[in-house]
């Protein structure tokens, strides 16, 4: 897996924002919420959750809907909805940079944002990308460019309750086998993630404003 | 969501606290929030705070056909987009008046000026011409988005790098960055908005405002400008007169705030031109201050 790093509580307008960086991919994500809701989507005895994905050129387009669906289901499995009946939550990610990993650098954002922003959850979810490559070597965290030569990409995303699986993205082709082995290996690296947040957090709530 | 209006007392004290020449922030009346430019990995790509205030930037480019109007003329595009991660009365898909303003008043500022010189941009007369893309994201609005905006926009034209053609006949061949080294676009000056906030009739003006002394002026004027003291647009908005010496005044605290950033801007160009060709790390990640709580890094051990 590559570095991680990230930046909580940068901006001033939002409940709470995340910018993370897992190798030179980086994803900024602000959470607002629980807050009002349109009339015509609200819900009747849960929040609604809302994604919007914006990239850094050009207009939206098919891809960053079905971008935005991916994580809007991912996000609403993890908040606990129930708790704020006919509210909203917004997510809002912005593309800082892709190269590569890119999904999962987008739902890893958006769940320390909803952490910063003291959102009620159900759990956490770790998402980790890995791509089988011509030989059938399995690659955890990809950049651009072994995406491009890759066989298969697959991206899975893990709870830290029985580390089950939430969602699970895939392009190209692979055998059941490898998909096996994938799994297992892109769960043991998920641990890694939740790591990295619970000590994000631990340094953020500390007593200490300057840590040496 | 709908702004939260700004109170009465709250509205009262900022007018009482600019009559005794005071400012929210502590600033002075002529002073700009601290700037930061940070560059991202890709080229043409730049994030620039000015205080709270947040904007990104990306340059991008495609082969199109011209204008029939200016056949041998690349084309500039600007595009703002005011996203709602920026403040939430911001909704998505729908320019509101103040995007299309921002927009404008940037468009006219980088076409109109001439910054760019579009005919560089031409690779066969009439049929094939580059088009660049500048789209800037606000992602923070603490007051003063067209200054920022600004200075993002130009600052990513400065820093971005087209892929070189080759035309034989009537052919182009696109070159890959590995092939042939890419080509910055041609840059003649930096025009930089420069904005000003008036109270009272005019009596009072602010360098830079922030959002809340944004919602309590009478007007503003922005003045585009390089630093060759060539004024490159000019616009006044809301509900106030101007007398002529106050407009110099202005043009005259523009000049030297206009100098001031084109430095900082240069030595930022600068500072990044040297991490790439060291070879040291660059890209958003070189920005970031690690001493804060609010930050944090792990390197992950290697699993098998």
């Amino acid at each position: 897996m590559c570095e991680m790093m990230c930046e909580l509580g940068q901006l001033t307008r939002c409940d709470g924002d995340a910018c993370l960086m897992q190798g030179e991919t980086c994803v900024t994500t602000a959470v607002y919420g629980p807050t009002e809701v349109r009339i015509n989507k609200e819900i009747l005895d849960k929040a609604t959750v809302e994604v919007v994905y914006k990239s850094k050129v050009g207009l939206p387009g098919c891809a960053e809907k079905m971008f935005e669906r991916i994580i809007r289901n991912t996000c609403e499995t993890m908040i606990l909805t129930t708790a704020h009946p006919r509210s909203g939550i917004n997510i809002i990610i912005q593309e800082m940079q892709n190269s590569g990993s890119y999904l999962a650098c987008c739902i890893n954002s958006a769940c320390l944002a909803l952490l910063d922003a003291g959102v009620s959850l159900k759990f956490l979810v770790a998402a980790v990308t890995c791509l089988i490559d011509n030989e059938g070597e399995i690659i955890l965290d990809p950049n651009s460019k072994q995406e491009k030569d890759g066989k298969a990409l697959l991206t899975f995303v893990f709870d830290n309750k029985d580390f089950s699986i939430v969602t699970v993205n895939t392009k190209g082709s692979y055998s059941s086998q490898q998909f096996k082995d994938c799994t297992s290996l892109c769960k043991k690296s998920s641990k890694q993630v939740f790591e990295f947040y619970k000590k994000s957090m631990e340094k953020l709530l500390s007593k200490d404003n300057f840590v040496k | 969501m709908r702004e939260t209006p700004l109170s009465n007392c709250e509205r009262e004290f900022i007018r009482k606290a600019l009559g005794e020449r005071k400012r929210l922030d502590g600033r002075q009346a002529y002073d700009y929030r601290t700037l930061k430019i940070a560059f991202g990995y890709d080229r043409g790509c730049c994030r620039v705070d000015l205080g709270q205030t947040r904007v990104l930037a990306q340059v991008s480019c495609e082969i199109t056909s011209p204008k029939q109007q200016r056949p041998s003329d690349g084309v500039l595009f600007v595009n703002v987009e005011l996203s709602p991660m920026a403040s939430p009365v911001f909704e998505v898909g729908r320019m509101s008046d103040q995007g299309v303003e921002i927009n404008r008043i940037l468009e006219r500022c980088l076409k109109e000026s001439r910054c760019v010189d579009t005919e560089s941009l031409c690779i066969i007369a009439g049929e094939k011409v580059w088009q660049i893309r500048v789209d800037v994201h606000v992602m923070n609005h603490d007051g003063n988005l067209i200054d920022c905006s600004s200075i993002a926009a130009i600052t990513a034209l400065a820093h971005f790098r087209r892929p070189d053609v080759t035309v034989d006949g009537t052919d182009v061949i696109v070159h890959t960055i590995e092939e042939k080294d890419p080509l910055p676009l041609s840059v003649h000056h930096m025009p930089i908005c420069v904005s000003f906030s008036f109270y009272e009739q005019g009596k009072f003006l602010l360098v830079d405002p922030s959002d809340k002394e944004e919602k309590v002026m009478d007007g503003k004027m922005v003045i585009g400008m390089n630093k060759h003291r060539e004024i490159c647009s000019l616009q006044v908005t809301g509900q106030m007169l101007l007398l002529k010496d106050q407009v110099l005044r202005c043009s005259n605290i523009a000049v030297v705030k206009v100098t001031e950033i084109t430095e900082w801007i240069q030595k930022a160009l600068e500072n990044d031109r040297q991490a790439r060709s060291n070879g040291e790390r660059f890209g958003f990640r070189e920005a970031v201050v690690m001493d804060t709580v609010t930050t944090n890094q792990m390197n992950p051990e290697k699993l098998k």
